[in-house]
């Protein structure tokens, strides 16, 4: 009984700790200027009229995460709140991931928009980027059955 | 703090990445996890039900911390360059690609970077070029 209980409070702290990560993370995104489609695409435009300054926005994070990952894995341990910490093992160079690179580039240089803008940026209800959004979910859900139907 | 404009300058720029990568190494060390957008996004379809929670929680949260921001300071730029048959198209090969790639800028550029992962050093430049090259041909080219 009394370890139901806890069980479910960490679940509910788990959502909350979410909750505000992702928070943390969107409030980032908008400092960063990654909200803004035409801006990144001025960022990728290296030929023309280039803007660098979304660069500093992966060094700034890379900043942070390098050294941030590096002490979570000699630390060892599981994460305060959910279990073992599930690093990705995968460590092949297949088609899928080079193909997928490829056509995510293409997408992203088309309409400046990766996912993370676009899944932090629907709230302020520009009827392009709720599109954007639901065209986004409807590919990576379609790609997603058709792999588990494989 | 008037004067500060979020997206307006290399600080900006530069402490907003700092906060996502704040953001990253705080989702692993609470919850253990990688904290790239696209994944979580996929795993609401194919992770098992007690894994879906937590997912849709941090995706509720990213456009509360914008929404934050936008309070704070002002509502961001968001001009869009593309016409609709292109922005549908571009969701479409974003979506695709994340999935087919196992990641996208957040996973593979600010995680899989982060820990020198072999398949994120090759996916990260793949994607900038891809993305570079698409803008040189239409801004350019076409």
């Amino acid at each position: 009984m009394s370890s139901e209980r806890s069980q479910r409070s960490r679940g509910g702290l788990e959502v909350a700790a979410a909750l505000a990560v992702g928070a943390l993370f969107g409030f980032g995104l908008a400092l960063s200027g990654m909200l803004d489609p035409a801006k990144v695409i001025g960022f990728l435009d290296l030929f023309g009229d280039w803007d660098p300054s979304l660069a500093f926005v992966m060094g700034g994070a890379l900043l942070v995460s390098t050294p941030g990952y590096l002490w979570l894995r000699r630390r060892g341990g599981p994460s305060l709140l959910a279990g073992a910490l599930s690093w990705p093992t995968r460590t092949d160079v297949d088609r899928p991931l080079v193909l997928g690179a490829v056509l995510f580039g293409v997408g992203w240089g088309l309409v400046g928009l990766c996912p993370g803008p676009a899944l932090a940026g629907w709230i302020f209800l520009g009827l392009p980027i709720l599109v954007f959004v639901l065209a986004m979910v409807v590919g990576s859900f379609a790609w997603g059955s058709l792999g588990a139907t494989r | 703090m008037s004067d500060f404009v979020p997206g307006s300058s290399y600080l900006s720029s530069l402490i907003g990445g700092a906060l996502i990568g704040t953001a990253a190494v705080l989702l692993m060390a609470l919850l253990g996890r990688i904290a790239g957008i696209s994944g979580i996004l996929g795993g609401l379809q194919t992770a098992a039900p007690g894994d879906r929670a937590w997912r849709a929680a941090f995706l509720v949260g990213l456009p509360l911390g914008a929404l934050i921001a936008a309070l704070v300071w002002a509502p961001p730029e968001q001009t869009l360059v593309a016409g609709w048959p292109t922005i549908v198209l571009g969701g479409l090969l974003v979506g695709i690609g994340t999935r087919m790639g196992s990641g996208c800028t957040s996973g593979h550029g600010v995680c899989g970077l982060a820990r020198m992962s072999r398949r994120s050093l090759v996916a990260t430049p793949t994607f900038m070029l891809a993305a570079a090259g698409t803008v040189l041909v239409v801004r350019h080219v076409l």
